[in-house]
Protein backbone atom coordinates (compact mmCIF):
# COMPACT_ATOMS: atom_id res chain seq x y z
CA UNK A 1 0.00 0.00 0.00
CA UNK A 2 2.70 2.36 1.08
CA UNK A 3 4.79 1.38 -1.89
CA UNK A 4 1.89 2.08 -4.25
CA UNK A 5 1.38 5.51 -2.70
CA UNK A 6 5.07 6.21 -3.13
CA UNK A 7 4.95 5.15 -6.77
CA UNK A 8 1.99 7.45 -7.31
CA UNK A 9 3.89 10.31 -5.72
CA UNK A 10 6.83 9.65 -8.03
CA UNK A 11 4.54 9.61 -11.04
CA UNK A 12 3.03 12.92 -9.97
CA UNK A 13 6.48 14.41 -9.55
CA UNK A 14 7.40 13.30 -13.05
CA UNK A 15 4.41 15.03 -14.64
CA UNK A 16 5.95 18.50 -15.05
CA UNK A 17 8.82 16.91 -16.98
CA UNK A 18 6.39 15.24 -19.36
CA UNK A 19 4.47 18.52 -19.66
CA UNK A 20 7.40 20.48 -21.05
CA UNK A 21 7.02 22.46 -24.23
CA UNK A 22 5.56 20.89 -27.35
CA UNK A 23 7.40 22.99 -29.91
CA UNK A 24 9.72 21.18 -32.30
CA UNK A 25 13.41 21.62 -31.47
CA UNK A 26 15.26 24.67 -32.78
CA UNK A 27 16.63 24.27 -36.35
CA UNK A 28 20.16 23.15 -35.42
CA UNK A 29 19.45 21.53 -32.04
CA UNK A 30 19.64 18.01 -33.45
CA UNK A 31 20.89 18.74 -36.95
CA UNK A 32 24.55 18.92 -37.84
CA UNK A 33 25.97 21.71 -39.95
CA UNK A 34 26.36 20.91 -43.63
CA UNK A 35 30.08 21.70 -43.62
CA UNK A 36 31.96 18.97 -41.67
CA UNK A 37 34.75 21.35 -40.69
CA UNK A 38 32.26 23.82 -39.22
CA UNK A 39 30.40 21.01 -37.45
CA UNK A 40 33.67 19.79 -35.92
CA UNK A 41 34.36 23.29 -34.60
CA UNK A 42 30.82 23.57 -33.22
CA UNK A 43 31.05 20.12 -31.61
CA UNK A 44 34.34 20.94 -29.90
CA UNK A 45 32.83 24.12 -28.48
CA UNK A 46 29.55 22.51 -27.43
CA UNK A 47 31.40 19.88 -25.44
CA UNK A 48 32.90 22.62 -23.28
CA UNK A 49 29.69 24.56 -22.61
CA UNK A 50 27.60 23.73 -19.58
CA UNK A 51 23.94 22.86 -19.83
CA UNK A 52 22.25 25.29 -17.44
CA UNK A 53 19.44 22.93 -16.55
CA UNK A 54 21.30 19.63 -16.04
CA UNK A 55 24.40 21.23 -14.70
CA UNK A 56 26.78 18.28 -14.78
CA UNK A 57 26.37 17.87 -18.51
CA UNK A 58 27.65 19.75 -21.51
CA UNK A 59 25.12 21.05 -24.03
CA UNK A 60 26.45 18.43 -26.44
CA UNK A 61 25.32 15.69 -24.02
CA UNK A 62 22.04 17.12 -22.78
CA UNK A 63 18.52 16.62 -24.08
CA UNK A 64 17.07 19.54 -22.12
CA UNK A 65 15.19 21.97 -24.41
CA UNK A 66 17.39 24.89 -23.34
CA UNK A 67 20.51 22.87 -24.26
CA UNK A 68 19.03 22.14 -27.68
CA UNK A 69 18.29 25.83 -28.17
CA UNK A 70 21.83 26.72 -27.12
CA UNK A 71 23.30 24.16 -29.56
CA UNK A 72 21.23 25.71 -32.31
CA UNK A 73 22.55 29.19 -31.49
CA UNK A 74 26.12 27.91 -31.36
CA UNK A 75 25.80 26.16 -34.74
CA UNK A 76 24.13 29.18 -36.35
CA UNK A 77 26.92 31.44 -35.15
CA UNK A 78 29.61 29.02 -36.34
CA UNK A 79 27.79 28.83 -39.68
CA UNK A 80 27.84 32.62 -39.85
CA UNK A 81 31.62 32.43 -39.48
CA UNK A 82 31.97 33.40 -35.82
CA UNK A 83 35.07 32.36 -33.92
CA UNK A 84 34.29 29.64 -31.31
CA UNK A 85 36.03 31.62 -28.58
CA UNK A 86 33.91 34.68 -29.43
CA UNK A 87 30.79 32.54 -28.96
CA UNK A 88 32.12 31.32 -25.63
CA UNK A 89 32.81 34.94 -24.64
CA UNK A 90 29.23 35.87 -25.54
CA UNK A 91 27.84 33.20 -23.19
CA UNK A 92 30.34 34.01 -20.44
CA UNK A 93 29.21 37.63 -20.69
CA UNK A 94 25.63 36.51 -19.98
CA UNK A 95 26.18 33.76 -17.43
CA UNK A 96 29.68 34.23 -16.07
CA UNK A 97 32.47 31.64 -16.12
CA UNK A 98 30.08 28.96 -14.85
CA UNK A 99 28.73 28.31 -18.34
CA UNK A 100 32.15 27.34 -19.67
CA UNK A 101 34.03 24.15 -18.80
CA UNK A 102 37.29 25.57 -20.12
CA UNK A 103 39.00 27.18 -17.13
CA UNK A 104 40.32 30.70 -17.57
CA UNK A 105 43.24 32.25 -15.75
CA UNK A 106 41.68 34.93 -13.54
CA UNK A 107 42.30 36.53 -10.16
CA UNK A 108 40.21 33.80 -8.57
CA UNK A 109 41.64 30.80 -10.44
CA UNK A 110 45.39 31.46 -10.57
CA UNK A 111 46.12 29.44 -7.39
CA UNK A 112 44.76 26.35 -9.16
CA UNK A 113 47.32 26.78 -11.91
CA UNK A 114 50.10 27.83 -9.55
CA UNK A 115 49.63 25.08 -6.95
CA UNK A 116 51.13 22.20 -9.01
CA UNK A 117 54.15 24.32 -9.93
CA UNK A 118 54.71 25.31 -6.29
CA UNK A 119 54.37 21.70 -5.13
CA UNK A 120 56.77 20.51 -7.83
CA UNK A 121 59.29 23.14 -6.81
CA UNK A 122 58.90 22.12 -3.17
CA UNK A 123 59.41 18.46 -4.05
CA UNK A 124 62.58 19.25 -5.99
CA UNK A 125 63.99 21.23 -3.06
CA UNK A 126 63.16 18.46 -0.58
CA UNK A 127 64.61 15.72 -2.77
CA UNK A 128 67.78 17.74 -3.36
CA UNK A 129 68.22 18.15 0.36
CA UNK A 130 67.73 14.48 1.03
CA UNK A 131 69.61 12.91 -1.84
CA UNK A 132 71.63 15.77 -3.25
CA UNK A 133 75.34 15.81 -2.72
CA UNK A 134 75.57 12.01 -2.50
CA UNK A 135 76.54 11.55 -6.12
CA UNK A 136 78.52 14.76 -6.29
CA UNK B 1 57.11 4.23 26.38
CA UNK B 2 60.57 5.61 26.37
CA UNK B 3 61.51 5.46 22.70
CA UNK B 4 64.07 8.10 21.76
CA UNK B 5 62.42 9.48 18.56
CA UNK B 6 58.88 9.79 19.81
CA UNK B 7 56.67 11.66 17.34
CA UNK B 8 54.96 14.69 18.83
CA UNK B 9 51.31 14.50 19.84
CA UNK B 10 50.60 17.14 17.27
CA UNK B 11 51.80 14.91 14.42
CA UNK B 12 49.73 11.98 15.70
CA UNK B 13 46.52 13.92 15.79
CA UNK B 14 46.98 15.67 12.48
CA UNK B 15 45.55 12.88 10.27
CA UNK B 16 42.52 12.56 12.57
CA UNK B 17 41.95 16.30 12.40
CA UNK B 18 42.23 16.23 8.61
CA UNK B 19 39.73 13.38 8.46
CA UNK B 20 37.31 15.21 10.76
CA UNK B 21 37.63 18.28 8.57
CA UNK B 22 36.83 16.23 5.50
CA UNK B 23 33.76 14.70 7.18
CA UNK B 24 32.61 18.20 8.19
CA UNK B 25 32.98 19.38 4.58
CA UNK B 26 30.91 16.45 3.28
CA UNK B 27 28.27 17.01 5.99
CA UNK B 28 27.89 20.68 5.06
CA UNK B 29 27.53 19.72 1.41
CA UNK B 30 24.84 17.18 2.29
CA UNK B 31 22.75 19.26 4.64
CA UNK B 32 23.20 22.66 3.11
CA UNK B 33 23.78 22.03 -0.59
CA UNK B 34 25.01 24.96 -2.60
CA UNK B 35 22.36 26.80 -4.62
CA UNK B 36 21.98 25.53 -8.17
CA UNK B 37 20.77 28.92 -9.42
CA UNK B 38 22.76 30.39 -12.25
CA UNK B 39 22.88 34.14 -11.75
CA UNK B 40 22.96 36.43 -14.72
CA UNK B 41 26.19 38.31 -15.30
CA UNK B 42 24.25 41.05 -17.11
CA UNK B 43 23.16 42.99 -14.03
CA UNK B 44 24.22 46.61 -14.47
CA UNK B 45 24.60 46.15 -18.21
CA UNK B 46 22.42 47.31 -21.08
CA UNK B 47 19.54 45.15 -22.16
CA UNK B 48 20.78 43.53 -25.41
CA UNK B 49 19.03 44.24 -28.67
CA UNK B 50 16.09 42.00 -29.49
CA UNK B 51 12.89 42.31 -31.48
CA UNK B 52 10.33 39.59 -30.85
CA UNK B 53 7.04 39.17 -32.71
CA UNK B 54 3.70 39.19 -30.88
CA UNK B 55 2.99 35.92 -29.09
CA UNK B 56 -0.79 36.49 -29.02
CA UNK B 57 -2.92 38.75 -31.24
CA UNK B 58 -4.27 40.85 -28.36
CA UNK B 59 -0.86 42.14 -27.26
CA UNK B 60 1.99 43.68 -29.28
CA UNK B 61 5.37 41.99 -29.52
CA UNK B 62 8.37 43.13 -27.54
CA UNK B 63 11.57 44.82 -28.66
CA UNK B 64 14.45 46.21 -26.65
CA UNK B 65 13.42 49.72 -27.71
CA UNK B 66 10.00 49.26 -26.09
CA UNK B 67 11.67 49.02 -22.71
CA UNK B 68 13.30 52.45 -22.77
CA UNK B 69 12.06 55.65 -21.14
CA UNK B 70 9.36 56.23 -18.56
CA UNK B 71 9.51 54.17 -15.40
CA UNK B 72 11.43 50.96 -14.62
CA UNK B 73 9.71 47.86 -15.97
CA UNK B 74 9.55 44.21 -15.13
CA UNK B 75 10.63 41.79 -17.86
CA UNK B 76 9.04 38.43 -17.13
CA UNK B 77 10.38 35.31 -18.86
CA UNK B 78 7.63 32.70 -18.80
CA UNK B 79 5.85 29.96 -20.73
CA UNK B 80 2.44 28.35 -20.76
CA UNK B 81 4.02 24.91 -20.24
CA UNK B 82 5.78 26.13 -17.11
CA UNK B 83 3.68 25.08 -14.14
CA UNK B 84 5.19 27.47 -11.57
CA UNK B 85 4.44 30.34 -13.98
CA UNK B 86 0.72 29.81 -13.37
CA UNK B 87 1.35 30.25 -9.65
CA UNK B 88 3.18 33.50 -10.34
CA UNK B 89 0.44 35.08 -12.48
CA UNK B 90 -1.50 36.49 -9.51
CA UNK B 91 1.55 38.31 -8.17
CA UNK B 92 2.24 39.80 -11.59
CA UNK B 93 -1.39 40.96 -11.76
CA UNK B 94 -0.98 42.53 -8.33
CA UNK B 95 2.12 44.38 -9.55
CA UNK B 96 0.25 45.56 -12.64
CA UNK B 97 -2.56 46.94 -10.46
CA UNK B 98 0.08 48.80 -8.46
CA UNK B 99 1.12 50.56 -11.67
CA UNK B 100 4.06 48.40 -12.77
CA UNK B 101 4.48 47.74 -16.47
CA UNK B 102 5.05 44.02 -16.88
CA UNK B 103 6.43 42.93 -20.25
CA UNK B 104 6.54 39.23 -21.04
CA UNK B 105 8.54 36.91 -23.24
CA UNK B 106 6.95 33.53 -23.89
CA UNK B 107 9.64 30.88 -24.29
CA UNK B 108 9.11 27.98 -26.73
CA UNK B 109 5.37 28.53 -26.71
CA UNK B 110 2.44 27.88 -29.03
CA UNK B 111 -0.11 30.61 -29.58
CA UNK B 112 -3.07 28.34 -28.71
CA UNK B 113 -1.46 27.09 -25.51
CA UNK B 114 -0.58 30.62 -24.52
CA UNK B 115 -4.14 31.85 -25.14
CA UNK B 116 -5.48 29.11 -22.83
CA UNK B 117 -2.86 29.95 -20.20
CA UNK B 118 -3.70 33.67 -20.27
CA UNK B 119 -7.45 33.00 -20.17
CA UNK B 120 -7.03 30.77 -17.16
CA UNK B 121 -4.44 32.74 -15.17
CA UNK B 122 -5.02 36.31 -16.31
CA UNK B 123 -2.96 38.56 -18.55
CA UNK B 124 -0.91 41.12 -16.62
CA UNK B 125 1.34 41.85 -19.61
CA UNK B 126 1.53 45.09 -21.59
CA UNK B 127 3.45 43.32 -24.35
CA UNK B 128 4.29 39.69 -24.99
CA UNK B 129 7.09 38.71 -27.33
CA UNK B 130 7.39 35.16 -28.66
CA UNK B 131 10.80 33.49 -28.49
CA UNK B 132 10.52 29.94 -29.87
CA UNK B 133 14.29 29.30 -29.65
CA UNK B 134 15.11 30.80 -26.20
CA UNK B 135 17.57 33.23 -27.77
CA UNK B 136 16.77 36.09 -25.40
CA UNK B 137 17.65 33.89 -22.45
CA UNK B 138 21.22 33.44 -23.69
CA UNK B 139 21.50 37.19 -24.24
CA UNK B 140 20.33 38.24 -20.78
CA UNK B 141 21.67 35.33 -18.75
CA UNK B 142 18.42 33.57 -17.92
CA UNK B 143 18.57 29.81 -17.43
CA UNK B 144 14.95 28.86 -16.82
CA UNK B 145 11.34 29.92 -16.45
CA UNK B 146 10.00 31.86 -14.69
CA UNK B 147 12.57 34.58 -14.25
CA UNK B 148 11.99 38.32 -13.90
CA UNK B 149 14.34 41.20 -14.64
CA UNK B 150 13.99 44.78 -13.41
CA UNK B 151 14.96 47.06 -16.31
CA UNK B 152 15.38 50.78 -15.64
CA UNK B 153 14.30 53.66 -17.91
CA UNK B 154 17.72 53.77 -19.62
CA UNK B 155 17.40 50.10 -20.53
CA UNK B 156 19.90 48.85 -17.94
CA UNK B 157 19.20 45.48 -16.28
CA UNK B 158 19.15 46.19 -12.56
CA UNK B 159 17.96 43.02 -10.88
CA UNK B 160 17.27 39.38 -11.67
CA UNK B 161 14.70 37.34 -9.78
CA UNK B 162 15.08 33.60 -10.34
CA UNK B 163 11.94 31.52 -9.98
CA UNK B 164 8.41 32.44 -8.97
CA UNK B 165 7.70 35.85 -7.42
CA UNK B 166 5.98 34.56 -4.28
CA UNK B 167 3.13 36.56 -2.66
CA UNK B 168 5.48 37.74 0.10
CA UNK B 169 8.04 38.93 -2.47
CA UNK B 170 5.81 41.48 -4.21
CA UNK B 171 6.92 44.26 -1.83
CA UNK B 172 10.56 43.35 -2.42
CA UNK B 173 10.07 43.55 -6.20
CA UNK B 174 8.38 46.94 -5.77
CA UNK B 175 11.36 48.11 -3.74
CA UNK B 176 13.73 46.93 -6.49
CA UNK B 177 11.70 48.82 -9.09
CA UNK B 178 11.79 51.93 -6.88
CA UNK B 179 15.55 51.53 -6.52
CA UNK B 180 15.86 51.36 -10.30
CA UNK B 181 14.30 54.82 -10.61
CA UNK B 182 17.59 56.37 -9.50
Amino acid sequence: MRRAAFALLLAAAALPVAAQDKLPPAPYAYTQLEDPAQEARAKALMETLRCLQCQGQSIADSDAPIAGDMRSQVRLKIKAGDDPEAIRAWLVQSYGDYVSYAPRLTDATWPLFAAPLILLGLAIVLLRRRFGGKGA
Amino acid sequence: MSAPAKPSRWALWLPVALFAGFIALVAVGLWRPASRDVHSAMIGKDLPRFDLPAAVPERPGLAQGDMLGGKPRLLNIFASWCIPCAAEAQQLEQLRQLGVEVDGVAIRDKQDDLAVFLARNGNPYTRIGADPVSKIQFDIGSSGVPESFVVDARGVIRYQHIGVIAPDQVQMILARLKEAEQ
